[in-house]
């Protein structure tokens, strides 16, 4: 297939299967070499690229970057900065590169921030790995960098943009691809198909053509998604990019949601909070900023900015990992899920869409187009622990709903991720706190009921035996909170 | 003057556009191959069928080669000839290289390499210390033991006695570059070579060796790699290798990269260690005598582990004159990847075990920490002393033949050449009787702790403690002292090749790798400090096989002090040349001739450096030269543990504050002071630059870098999802690192002092301050172990409660 969008400020079409990665795309067919395969799996940022669509530039991963989700959008690479941006300037003169592999993912993540004039260096650079300098003097660079004016091309590149959007309603220049395409797999250099899809229960039987449906709309998904009910859905790729990457599967038929502009509101209504399943996690982390601060707090930990510039809500709920740290915060603050298959609709608590591990509420062909959340909840927050603060997954997330009238539990909603194969409530613990004065006595009566709620695994984050006692400890950090004292080492300075 | 300047990194405006290229952006020579191991998904055992056909099937596939297939048996190993490229049906560990595609695209022969299948009768893999321990399964017949006096004597008859045990993960290199390389088979055989690795002579003698090639036929190159860190010393034999194989094979240019978790899964690492002390001490804390054994992982191969069991025993005594002591070395063989180099090469591990150690014993006596540590140290180097005579040549110098194929310049030969050892050392020496001339640390101290306020600081945290009952700070101070030259003695040299132009540009080439520590940048200050030249004019090309042979790796700290010294010889034997040329023409002595500030005066005139270089070249005077440099009066024996291994010693120390959370064992470094020993430094913001990346880094290894192995031997960490080095808001918030900048005392390049390594070790400090903290929480001892994730952290607090 084909797909269109600016390079460098440039108008290019690349080509190739709906699996090919931008990064192999640069590397390999452009010859940009400037943007570098670290991990590839999203997790050191080396290949950090900077990419503008309508809600302005962006930093994201490459390597986990599928090339229907750049379909006219404007990707810059380090090779497009110029060699003089202020960013670039400082990094050197401040001695930021050593061994310069990562620097240049460095450099576009530092240009992304610096043109949205961030300033929170650390948050904006946790999903950026460098072995060698200790970052001190990354920092001292970006620092350096902050007040200098924003390159021109920063603006040309929205503006430009504005420009195809115009285009392409008037069916001129720019051309969008066809929205809904069948193709022939490309073939290799022997004249053999130079891509498999997965051969499913190992058969080898090949299969020619590809499904690539980019709709623009949740109508459009879900008729198409109906007729093709095995296929991926596709929204930042932060996870499929891996199956990609890692599995090294093939996506037969797949449909990239992120032109599906009406699954990305966020609305307000009667106490609720309905937020799009499009939405990304980086949108999402300054909604809940203001009424769920740890909430808040978590997203930031949990996936970088690159990461949580991509993945979506929709997209972190449907993949239903036991170890995925927004659905056990959901869940205590007693979400909804709203699952769309064609003109169907239906609701349901989130709760009850995680089955067992690997099994959810989901009919074939049925998508989750939204998800709906208190808009307060005094009584909430949610910490996790693992063994890096910023992007690491999750030994135990655990999310506390409690509310407390005249010093009494009047009702408690406790969930857990990483305690069991899905997330879960802990409903004895619950119970042992609910109706009871909430103070350390019952608190320490209450702690052996999660024994009863789980029995947790050991692997290589974390053993069974401190599962459990992380997550009593959890439950002691929010009593120690509800004292006054400071409970996170992230809150001390020095 | 150049050197000593804080000039930037010299590809600093090349790595920040991008324009920096390394292996795989090369670009690839028309019809190149690209190639991928099939894996064994066994621990131990021995394989009994390969079904490879669905790979030969596979789309993209040119050839499929096994062990059966080489043309000549194919070893990889540095030194010990223990390590078939491909399994000689042996399977050793999982992840061990059983078969290799060469296809037409990199994920091609990815998706090829996973459609083997490989039947193993599998054996009881051997994986835990215990296991090589009841098996006897090891390297070299025994346990190695170095003695001073008579520790269990001290031991026994000492005020106070106490023993205890510390263990220590290991650590994945996490090189942002993984392993790569690309060969192009050249007419008359001959086979070039980019790779990314720290030792091209290495490269270049493995891949001869493979193809039944003299070494002249082999030429390898580097540019720059993009991180080594020690793991690319040995590890990037496989796919060199491979490379020159299948390009010998096929005729084309192949390339090979490892896909970062086949990077993680098939590499060594760093090893990890257990490490038994017992201590005898007085009511001050002074030590009489220690015992120590230590216990390393070496992995399924031997690769530099004797070498860096070596260096563990050597720094056991870190920066402390012990009166006697017994240190004892298991080198255990485990079916795991076979562990490597990693920066401080087994010194972490071995200074890990006696810090450990000293902070039970102040606790013990209730005094404070850096009190003991200092009542402990070697005595202070005395006033305008300046180290010891350097002789040319080591005394009683013996040489004998070496075999044929024997793997000379690597660390993992072990085939070092017998010596006399030098007569034992009497007072301040080290359990391996090295006269200890250069200690520093009484100063160093002294200043970091006013300039770190460690006292008050400590008074404050103390208080603060006890008002805290779920958060708990601790702080700590650790020194390093770190022993600089290979201790494999005849490592230490270099070469260097410099060309002066008619323009009056220069041409720097040495044999050390430029890896992201600024050796490439320093080197080229030397030489234009010796020319009297501005650094720019100075051009810096990739180390090249061709060039300067018989390269050591860059490695154990050494890459400025040995080429820097060899490019020096080089420039000034140039220079010399040209003094007397100009010198005969203006009539003057060669001694008057004055090179500096990009000009040359001689008999009253002053002329350009550029015109100085057409005037020689006119008079028809060689502007080219090489240099070539050993370092002097080293002499060791690794049996006895005798000896004088090394050249001097680098020394640092650090004050780093944690906390910690007692509910959770969730921990963050608040604070961090460093003085660190770089003696005049050739290049203070690169030397600045090492000791911050290398603290991170030792801190890294000490708290969050856990490696995970399940019980049947596979690598369950293998990715940075799973591995999670430090990110950038884990640095200390506030870091404060200065430089001693005091002379090195012994005759190195202008008096500086290798960086590399030591600053490593200054990561201990932040692993101590946890402990301390642990140490808060209750009146027992917290025998924290590292890594001390938040699991072992609260494991810690628990036992201090007791």
């Amino acid at each position: 297939m084909t797909v269109s969008f600016l390079l460098n400020g440039r108008p290019v079409e690349a080509e190739g299967p709906a699996t090919r990665t931008l990064l192999d795309w640069l590397r390999e067919t452009r010859g940009l070499t400037g943007t570098k395969e670290g991990c590839n799996e999203g997790d050191c940022g080396a290949c950090t690229v900077m990419v503008t669509g309508e809600d302005g530039p962006r930093p994201l991963n490459a390597c986990i970057l599928l090339l229907p989700q750049l379909e006219g959008r404007a990707v810059r690479t380090v090779e497009g900065l110029g060699g003089d941006h202020p960013v670039q300037e400082a990094m050197v003169t401040h001695h930021g590169s050593q061994c310069g592999f990562c620097t240049p993912g460095f450099v576009m993540s530092m240009a992304a921030a610096h043109a949205q004039g961030r300033r929170d260096h650390d948050d904006v650079l946790a999903g950026n790995l460098c072995r060698c300098t200790g970052y001190a003097p990354i920092v001292r660079a970006a620092e350096a960098a902050e007040g200098a004016p924003v390159p021109g091309w920063v603006a040309a590149d929205a503006e430009a943009l504005r420009g195809l959007k115009g285009s392409r309603a008037s069916g001129g220049g720019f051309e969008y691809l066809e929205k809904h395409e069948e193709v022939d797999a490309p073939e290799g250099p022997a004249g053999r198909p130079a891509y498999e899809p997965e051969a499913a229960g190992g058969s080898g039987a090949r299969v020619g053509k590809q499904a690539v449906f980019l709709p623009r709309s949740a109508e459009e998904l879900a008729e198409w998604y109906v007729a093709h009910p095995e296929a991926t859905l596709v929204a930042g790729a932060t996870d499929v990019g891996l199956w990609v990457t890692k599995g090294l599967r093939e996506l037969p038929q797949v449909a990239f949601l992120n032109g599906c502009t009406d699954l990305q509101g966020i609305e307000e209504a009667e106490g609720w909070l309905r937020i799009g399943a499009g939405v990304t996690m980086e949108r999402l982390l300054g909604v809940l900023a203001g009424p769920y601060p740890s909430y808040a707090e978590m997203i930031r930990r949990y996936g970088s900015l690159q990461v949580r510039s991509a993945a979506t809500i929709g997209g972190s709920l449907a993949n239903a990992s036991p170890i995925g740290d927004n659905a056990p915060a959901l869940i205590a603050l007693g979400a909804r899920l709203h699952l769309r298959q064609g003109e169907a609709r239906r609701e349901i608590a989130l709760e009850d869409f995680f089955i067992d591990y690997g099994k959810q509420d989901r009919e074939a062909g049925e998508f989750v187009e939204a998800v709906s959340l208190p808009a307060e909840a005094p009584g909430f927050r949610v910490w996790k622990i693992s063994k890096r603060f910023d992007s690491d997954i999750s030994a135990v997330c655990g999310a506390f709903n409690l509310a407390i009238e005249g010093g009494h539990v009047r009702s408690a909603r406790i969930a857990f991720g990483g305690m069991a194969g899905i997330p879960k409530r802990a409903a004895a613990l619950e119970a042992a706190l609910e109706g009871q004065r909430f103070d350390a006595e019952t608190v320490e009566a209450a702690l052996p009921a999660l024994e009863r709620d789980f029995a947790p695994l050991t692997d290589m984050r974390a053993s069974s035996g401190y599962r459990m006692e992380a997550a009593q400890g959890l439950l002691l950090r929010y009593l120690a909170q509800a004292g006054g004292a400071p409970v996170s080492v992230l809150e001390l300075g020095s | 003057m150049s050197v000593g300047k804080a000039l930037p990194h010299d590809s600093g405006p090349l790595h920040v556009s991008g324009q920096a290229r390394y292996v795989d952006d090369i670009p690839a020579p028309a019809g190149a191959l690209h190639l991928a191991f099939g894996l064994s998904h066994v621990a131990r055992g021995r394989i009994t069928k390969m079904d490879l056909d669905a790979v030969r099937a596979a789309p993209g596939v040119v050839m499929v080669l096994t062990a059966a297939d080489l043309p000549r048996p194919v070893d990889v190993a540095p030194g010990a000839h223990d390590e078939p490229l491909l399994s000689d049906k042996a399977v050793h560990f999982i992840g061990q290289p059983l078969f290799l595609v060469v296809a037409e695209s990199h994920l091609e022969a990815r998706k090829a390499a996973r459609l083997g299948r490989v039947e193993i009768a599998e054996e009881p893999p051997i994986l835990t210390i215990e296991q090589a321990l009841e098996a006897d399964s090891r390297f070299e017949d025994g346990p190695r033991v170095w003695t001073k006096g008579d520790a269990s004597g001290a031991i026994m008859g000492a005020p106070h006695r106490l023993q205890g045990r510390i263990e220590m993960g290991g650590q994945e290199h996490f090189y942002l570059e993984g392993q790569a390389a690309l060969a192009s088979p050249q007419e008359d055989g001959g086979m070039h070579v980019a790779s990314s690795t720290q030792h091209p002579t290495e490269i270049q003698h493995k891949v001869a060796d493979a193809l039944g090639l003299p070494m002249a036929a082999v030429r390898v190159e580097t540019r720059r790699l993009g991180g080594g860190f020690g793991g690319k010393e040995s590890q990037g034999n496989a796919l060199a290798v491979s490379c020159a194989i299948a390009a010998h094979l096929t005729g084309r240019s192949c390339r090979m990269r490892y896909d970062r978790d086949d990077d993680m899964i098939v590499t060594g690492k760093r090893h990890d260690f257990r490490i038994d002390w017992e201590v005898g001490f007085d009511g001050e804390g002074r030590i009489e005598g220690l015992d120590v054994t230590q216990y390393a992982r070496c992995g399924w191969s031997q690769d530099l582990s004797l070498a860096v069991a070596d260096r563990a025993m050597l720094h056991a005594d870190n920066a402390y004159l012990l009166p006697s002591a017994r240190i004892t070395s298991h080198r255990l063989k485990t079916n795991m990847q076979s562990a490597t180099a990693f920066r401080g090469f087994g010194g972490p591990q071995g200074v890990l075990g006696i810090e450990a150690a000293l902070d039970r014993i102040a606790r013990h006596l209730g005094l404070d920490p850096v009190e003991v540590r200092r009542r402990n140290y070697y005595a202070p180097m005395t006033e305008g002393e300046q180290g010891h005579p350097h002789l040319e040549v080591a005394p009683g110098e013996t040489w004998q033949e070496a075999p044929e194929d024997s793997d000379l310049a690597s660390r993992g030969s072990g085939e070092d050449l017998p010596r006399e050892p030098v007569a034992p050392a009497t007072r301040n020496a080290t359990p391996y009787g090295m006269e200890v001339t250069d200690f520093v640390l009484h100063g160093m101290t002294d200043r970091l702790l006013e300039t770190s306020d460690y006292a008050a600081r400590r008074a404050e945290i103390t208080e603060w403690n006890a008002g805290s009952p779920v958060l708990k700070r601790g702080i700590a101070f650790s020194p390093v002292k770190f022993g600089i030259s290979f201790t494999l003695t005849h490592l230490n040299q270099a070469g260097a090749l410099v060309h002066v132009y008619q323009d009056g540009s220069i041409h720097l080439n040495h044999g050390g790798t430029e890896m992201g520590q600024g050796l490439f940048r320093k080197v080229s200050q030397v030489a234009a400090e010796v020319f009297g030249v501005d650094p720019a004019r100075v051009r810096i090309t990739a180390t090249d096989t061709q060039k300067v042979p018989n390269t050591s790796a860059t490695a154990a700290s050494s890459g400025s002090d040995l080429n820097g010294m060899a490019a020096k010889a080089a420039c000034e034997a140039i220079r010399g040349r040209m003094a007397e040329a100009l010198a005969s023409l203006h009539q003057c002595e060669a001694r008057a001739v004055r090179f500096a500030e990009d000009h040359v005066e001689v008999g009253g005139d002053r002329i350009s450096f550029a015109r100085a270089a057409q005037i020689a070249y006119e008079a028809r005077v060689s502007l080219s030269a090489t240099g070539f440099y050993k370092v002097p009066d080293l002499s060791w024996d690794r049996i006895k543990g005798q000896g004088r291994p090394f050249f001097y010693f680098a020394h640092g120390a650090a004050v780093t504050e944690v906390a910690i959370d007692t509910l959770t064992g969730e921990n963050r470094i608040l604070r961090c002071d460093i003085l660190h020993d770089a003696g005049r430094s050739l290049n203070p913001a690169l030397d600045i630059g090492q000791i911050e990346g290398g603290y991170v880094q030792g801190a890294g290894w000490l708290t969050t870098e856990e490696l995970v192995w399940d019980e049947r031997g596979a690598l369950k960490t293998h990715a940075p999802s799973t591995y999670k080095i430090p990110a950038c808001s884990d640095r200390p918030r506030d870091f404060r690192v200065a430089l001693w900048d005091q002379p090195n005392p012994a005759a190195s390049i202008y008096r500086s002092k290798a960086v590399g390594e030591p600053p490593f070790m200054l990561g201990i400090s932040a692993f101590l301050a946890l402990s301390d903290a642990c140490a808060a929480c209750g009146p027992a001892e917290p025998a924290l172990d590292a890594p001390a994730t938040p699991e072992r952290v609260l494991a810690a607090v628990r036992r201090a409660r007791g």
